[in-house]
């Protein structure tokens, strides 16, 4: 075969088989997208628009009232959010890294046992957020541990509830380590956990902070079973500790709904703005975590 | 030419190694490793606990109820229509009606008006950024989704109720504050994420040649994606779908917004109803004593919405595994 047969006719590339069809089905899946990132600019255009009109340093220097709803701020929510944020890091990061672990460098997947742990993560995944808050209701709250409506009790909810967002993340970034470093380290005279230790994992880490990151952005955000393991409304002191009750943002933006006045929507916006810039930074930061630090082998 | 040469100078791995002329070796570890040991036993309780949970949430309903079924018959629980949980005497189990259909019907109901949005949406997005998009295109729009999957549901709540409510209201002549569109509207948006990035991945692993070979019997791209791409992508694509279905009956501070807090048998979806999540959320947030009917009915509720999810997830795990063509 000769060079010269192969050069191709150009009408062929040109698509001159695009029929009428073709274009509006293309152009219908293109408004898809559009109508999405429409929505998306429509919702962030109101909150910042409504938002504004008490964006103030009221809002992070005062506590709720519902006396003053035009000077008073979201000052123990905020600080309840931080606090929460922070325990639920605390308890369902390493929890979630080290089933991550055992999953993908440990289990063997052909074990009955393994795979139902594996189904069990799955379910669990979308086990509705408000079964989470009855879980933490029964068991934590009151039932056995029955250390009442406080700081711990939201965050072991919260925990349990990102925890497999957590494990499926994080196993996803094992996963995406070649095994030849296994491989080479295990060669090389390493155990199995100083392989896993001193290679995979820090090959992993840009994979797993990511995935931490946003998991911890929905536990922020997440509202509905903090209701249920009694977030308070109105509260006017800042957590002192684990054990002190508590109010986060969400659930503050929950209990401005029926209150009517405007002074009161204004600071309901406002305090939405505050949650939504407080997400979109995290987001940034693991949007930028993964394309700074991605690494193709 | 032969493969060999190309193996990068190494050894052929077809030949036999020289065999080993000494004594056995024993190859099993010299030290017993305590601590590798250790390590694994706290690598598989962290693994283990995940089935603990689920273990914890099934406990944490039985005895509320099976206390809830004591009061109520399960008959009139599935089957009757009108739910009055929260009205009367607070510690009265007689003055109530415990018929769970309407926070069905209503729950049921959003979940269609949120599907009606999400699935051409999710599917026409994902069928774009999978088949027409150029890789910086898709670089840009991923995180579009992330971020609209990202809005705490408690905020798109408050927008349904305060902003697309009075919206829609001179439109579809709402009477009221609440209503079932505008929550299932507002929640189709919070699912589109869901649908559209997973039915991408389903998509993005049909193999190419699969196209290829579409493109040279003369297929154009149209005809390729949904002749091809789709039915390939097909069980990716239904389970995306169930998923997106489980969040949606789960979904709760949406609905506790801007759907109402009246029990309504009906399915005309300009009026407001309670749903099952709006239930638990209304009774979580108000005076709810221990040991009331409506905390019972609270974890009877919580309950019937755990298997209904847990049956959904099953079936979309199902199907993924059945119909998933391996290439």
């Amino acid at each position: 075969m000769t060079a010269t047969t192969l050069v191709v006719d150009q009408s062929l590339k040109s698509g001159r088989r695009k029929g009428v069809g073709s274009t509006v089905f293309a152009i219908a899946l293109w408004a898809c997208l559009a109508i999405i990132c429409a929505f998306l600019f429509f919702v962030l255009a109101v909150i910042v628009q409504k938002g504004l009109a008490r964006f103030d340093p009221n809002l992070v220097t005062e506590h709720p009232s519902r006396l003053r709803p035009d000077t008073s701020g979201v000052k123990s929510a905020l600080f309840g959010t931080i606090w929460i944020m922070v325990l639920t890091a605390l308890i369902a990061l390493p929890l979630g890294i080290a089933a991550a672990v055992y999953l993908e460098e440990y289990a063997d997947g052909t074990r009955w046992w393994n795979r139902l742990i594996e189904l069990n993560i799955q379910n669990l995944a979308a086990v509705p957020s408000v079964i989470y808050g009855i879980l933490a209701l029964g068991f934590v709250v009151r039932g056995p541990l029955s250390i009442g409506a406080v700081l711990l009790a939201g965050a072991i909810a919260l925990a349990l509830l990102i925890l497999p967002v957590v494990i499926i993340t994080c196993r996803e970034a094992l996963r995406s380590v070649p095994s030849e470093i296994r491989s080479g380290s295990l060669a090389l005279g390493a155990t199995q956990w100083q392989t896993t230790w001193k290679q995979v994992l820090p090959a992993a880490v840009p994979g797993i902070a990511t995935g931490s990151i946003l998991a911890l952005s929905r536990a922020i955000g997440e509202a509905a079973p903090l209701l249920l393991v009694g977030a308070t409304t109105f509260l006017t002191f800042n957590p002192d500790g684990v054990f002190s009750r508590y109010t986060v943002l969400p659930t503050q933006i929950f209990s401005l709904v029926p209150l009517d006045r405007v002074e009161f929507r204004d600071l309901a916006y406002s305090t939405i703005l505050l949650l939504i810039i407080v997400l979109l930074v995290m987001n940034a930061l693991a949007i930028w975590l993964r394309n700074r630090y991605q690494r193709q082998w | 030419m032969s493969t060999k040469t190309r193996d990068g100078g190494r050894p052929d791995s077809g030949g036999h190694p020289v065999a080993w002329e000494g004594p056995p070796v024993d190859l099993t570890a010299q030290s017993p490793r305590i601590g590798e040991k250790i390590i694994k036993a706290v690598l598989v309780s962290a693994a283990a606990l995940s089935v603990l949970v689920t273990v914890g949430i099934v406990a944490s309903l039985f005895a509320p109820v099976a206390e809830f079924f004591t009061h109520v018959s399960l008959g009139e629980f599935l089957f009757g229509t009108e739910w009055t949980a929260l009205f009367g005497d607070k510690f009265n189990w007689d003055d109530k009606s415990w018929g769970v259909l309407p926070l069905v019907t209503a729950t049921l109901m959003i979940t269609l008006i949120s599907l009606v949005v999400a699935v051409p949406f999710g599917l026409g997005a994902a069928i774009y950024l999978s088949e027409y998009a150029s890789p910086r295109v898709r670089k840009i729009f991923k995180p579009i989704l992330e971020i609209l999957a990202g809005v705490p549901t408690v905020v798109y709540g408050f927008l349904a109720l305060t902003v697309i409510t009075p919206i829609l209201k001179p439109l579809l002549g709402i009477e009221g504050i609440y209503s079932m569109i505008s929550p299932g509207i507002v929640m189709g948006f919070m699912i589109v994420p869901t649908i559209a990035s997973l039915s991408e991945d389903a998509m993005s692993a049909v193999p190419l040649a699969l196209r290829q070979g579409s493109y040279a019997l003369g297929a154009n791209r149209m005809q390729t994606t949904i002749r091809v791409v789709f039915p390939a992508a097909l069980s990716g694509i239904v389970a995306a779908i169930v998923l997106g279905i489980s969040r949606a009956i789960g979904e709760t501070m949406i609905v506790a917004i801007a759907a109402g807090n009246m029990p309504l048998f009906t399915a005309d979806p300009l009026k407001g109803a309670q749903t099952m999540t709006g239930f638990i959320a209304q009774a979580a947030s108000g005076d709810t004593p221990q040991g009331s009917p409506s905390y019972y009915a609270l974890f009877a509720i919580g309950a019937l919405l755990f298997v209904m999810t847990l049956l959904i997830n099953m079936i979309s795990i199902r199907l993924v595994r059945k119909y998933r063509q391996a290439y």
